[in-house]
């Protein structure tokens, strides 16, 4: 561990702690607590929950609640990462980077889908999801048959074609002794020639789109100290509408609201209170909300906000539904305004 | 020069300046010759703002820039992610001078988006090896005893869309996943020892794992050595509390390693006696080698700097004579001790003027008080730090590193100053 600072000087920082003067500040963490937040899963095992689940089980649950960014197959969606594929390819021009192909601890995967994932509605899934998630994602990449299953006892029996293939930070000895040496001054190359062009490739964000960005900032700003009243149709509650854009904040990953929305993972949603279900032009719903029929009004937009797969099993909504009423009707609320 | 490279323009480049601007009364270009011919009215007449009232106090509470800066903004590139809920963008480095980044405009990284939590709301637990497990309220970590430290925050990934080729014509954009704010807050060691570390015994080979509260629940693995070194616990950036993006109401200050490790919204720290290896530190963070193999734990950030102007979005607009060449330079290593200037794509180099001494882990700006008469540059800058590391050149990094590598790009950038005084980022031989 000494490579980052000198032996010396690792040891005094090291040393001391034992002789500490302590505050008495903060209170004892409670085992419940430590329950509910200490997650993490390492490498041998350690922090895995009781449970199990196969890859036959996971392609069901991986299509619910992956697949709309990942994949059916787990081969990505859009820039949205890859999950499989990529065998050998790490030493090629473009390597793909997959969780069989360089991901070197299942654990990682485990502890990431069970702490970070879905997208959105980060730490709805049971452990028994989780590993039949992780099962599917081994399957997908040839790693593991549809049977296997994959459980808190197995987990150390699946091997990760890229275990070995992570070196330890070497800079010090393959880069920094080189570039050591007193840099040339004068004379340090004969000719210097163009070899590429940024402008060539023309990626770079243009400046104008930006300007139409810098306009609304100032106007937004310079409203700040005394907002103009929110021009609202007089049916609707402003504060409940301005609550509603808060909750909203959880589906803003899918849906777009606004004059310069524009469908991503999920559709647009300007109108859709008092438009037909599965309405938006373009979208390919699933195939239970294509055929669902009725309106988006109160009564269906509460039974879907509260659980969208109660109400719709097989929807692409990967969203497990707000708990609170409250936010429930703010919500609807919001959507009304958008819809105006 | 070389010999005193931390003084002010020398006397022998004064004169130089002098004579050239003399030679160059009577051309256009020449500043003041022009239009001497006619008064300018800005003086001559009376204008509004010298003769009506401006705003009153208060015309607003908390204070943005003035209308005219509107352009100094961060700034997104939509193409390299899918969502900007989980992206980056790049801070206006092209636009700002000295060292100190306002937190209104220092780039943002989000994993699950900017979350609002209140400062009520916020914990703190402390757990695993530690003696008592503890939890802290932002009450109890304002009574501890505070430091203050400005570090630099650099993105793993800054410059990493320029591995294979110049791509993005823009200093911002090639180099502004860089911010560095005076912190205020608490070190780790302050509060690992407040939860008592003797029951995780030999601390040589132990490790503390960091997690964010927000839903990517972002977590990095930090030896122990560096955690008890100068790890800080913020609550404070340049001054005010940090910004939403930056991690409100508490982040994570890891001084000259990679910005994923500085976790917004620190929630938890654990003593552990090994690495998470979590995806942040696996599939992501490691550098892929021309082999195949992948370094991982590259986690200090190299001495590395830039010339933030003239720069493609920078352009020279002010004609020929004196010119002020502008950058930055920094090094996760320690201090900047030098910083020189090739205008001839790297055949010669001067030494540079540092704003002040470098500072620690912390951004140094450099300037090259010049003359400039039309003539096409190469311009390039290479930081020399405390280590005696001298920043490389793209083809250095290549062939130890190979092209596949995305994070710790610390190379050597050539903007090409045309005639016009316009710039383009590219790659020179």
């Amino acid at each position: 561990m000494s490579k980052f600072l000198k032996l010396t000087a690792a040891a005094l920082v090291l040393a001391t702690p034992a002789l500490a003067e302590k505050h008495g500040l903060g209170r004892t963490a409670m085992p419940e607590e430590i329950a509910a937040w200490d997650k993490d899963v390492s490498p041998d095992g350690t922090g895995l929950p009781v449970g199990s689940g196969n890859a036959l089980d996971g392609e069901e649950i991986f299509a619910d609640n992956c697949a709309i960014c990942h994949g059916d197959f787990a081969e990505g969606v859009d820039n949205w990462p890859k999950l499989a594929g990529g065998d050998g390819t790490l030493a090629d021009e473009d390597p793909l980077k997959t969780v069989g192909s360089y991901w070197p601890y299942l654990s990682t995967s485990f502890d990431y889908i069970n702490r970070s994932m879905p997208f959105g509605s980060a730490q709805t899934l049971e452990p028994d999801d989780v590993y039949a998630i992780v099962a599917y994602i081994l399957y997908s990449n040839d790693l593991v048959d549809e049977e296997f299953e994959l459980s808190n006892e197995t987990f150390l029996d699946v091997e990760m074609p890229n275990a070995g293939g992570f070196i330890t930070d070497d800079r010090a000895e393959t880069e920094y002794s080189q570039w050591r040496a007193e840099p040339c001054m004068e004379n340090c190359k004969e000719s210097v020639e163009i070899t590429m062009r940024a402008s060539v490739l023309d990626v770079t964000p243009e400046e104008e789109g930006a300007e139409a960005v810098v306009d609304d900032v100032v106007e937004e700003a310079a409203a700040e100290p005394a907002p103009e009243p929110e021009p609202v149709v007089a049916a609707l509650d402003a504060e409940l509408v301005a609550q509603g854009e808060k909750v909203f904040k959880k589906c803003k990953s899918c849906h777009q609201v606004g004059d310069n929305a524009k469908r991503k993972t999920g559709p647009v949603l300007n109108g859709v209170f008092g438009a037909d279900i599965a309405a938006s032009e373009g979208f390919k719903y699933s195939k239970v909300m294509a055929g669902y029929g009725g309106v988006w009004d109160e009564a269906t937009l509460t039974t879907f906000l509260t659980s969208p797969r109660k109400m719709m099993k097989g929807t692409k909504m990967s969203f497990a539904g707000l708990k609170k009423d409250e936010d429930i009707l703010a919500m609807i609320e919001y959507l009304k305004s958008v819809s105006q | 020069m070389a010999d005193q490279p931390n003084q002010g323009p020398s006397r022998r480049q004064f004169l130089t300046s002098a004579a050239a601007l003399g030679a160059g009364a009577g051309i256009s270009a020449v500043a003041g010759s022009a239009s001497a011919a006619t008064p300018d009215p800005l003086i001559t007449e009376v204008q509004d703002w010298a003769s009506g009232l401006g705003d009153g106090v208060d015309a607003s509470p908390y204070g943005v820039p003035i209308q005219f800066e509107g352009d100094v903004i961060r700034r997104n590139v939509e193409w390299l992610t899918a969502d900007t809920i989980s992206s980056i963008n790049f801070t206006p480095i092209h636009a700002l001078d000295g060292t100190i980044t306002p937190q209104g405009c220092a780039f943002e990284r989000h994993h699950s988006g900017a979350i609002e939590l209140k400062k009520e709301d916020y914990r703190l637990m402390i757990n695993g090896l530690v003696d008592t497990p503890l939890v802290f309220s932002y009450e109890d970590l304002e009574r501890f005893p505070r430091q203050n430290h400005t570090y630099f925050l650099e993105c793993a990934a800054n410059t990493g869309m320029e591995w294979a080729g110049a791509q993005l014509n823009g200093a911002q954009f090639t180099h502004g996943m860089i911010h560095n704010m005076e912190y205020s807050g608490v070190t780790l060691r302050t509060l690992l020892e407040e939860a008592g570390l003797d029951a995780a015994g030999d601390l040589k080979d132990k490790w503390v794992y960091v997690e964010g509260a927000d839903a990517s629940s972002n977590g990095r693995s930090i030896p122990m050595e560096k955690a008890l070194d100068d790890c800080l616990i913020a609550f404070k950036a340049n001054g005010e509390a940090l910004r939403m993006e930056h991690g409100y109401p508490v982040r994570l200050v890891v001084p000259g390693w990679e910005g994923n490790m500085w976790v917004k919204w620190i929630r938890r720290i654990e003593v552990m006696d090994g690495p998470v290896e979590s995806r942040e530190e696996t599939s992501k963070y490691t550098d892929v080698l021309e082999d195949g193999t992948a370094r991982k734990w590259t986690w200090v950030m190299d001495a590395k700097s830039i010339v933030t102007s003239p720069s493609p979005q920078a352009p020279i607009k002010h004609g020929h004579g004196p010119l002020v060449i502008t950058g930055l330079a920094w090094s996760g290593h320690g201090k900047i001790t030098r910083v020189d200037v090739s205008k001839d794509g790297g055949k010669t180099w001067e030494t540079a003027r540092l704003g002040k001494e470098g500072e620690d882990k912390a951004l140094t700006r450099f300037y090259l008080d010049t003359e400039w008469n039309g003539e096409e540059m190469f311009l390039q800058s290479r930081a020399i730090d405390e280590t005696g590391y001298v920043q490389p050149t793209k083809t250095q990094l290549r062939e130890v590193r190979g092209l596949n590598s995305i994070y710790h790009n610390n190379c050597i950038q050539t903007w090409w100053v045309k005639a016009d005084g316009e710039a383009e980022n590219v790659e020179v031989s």
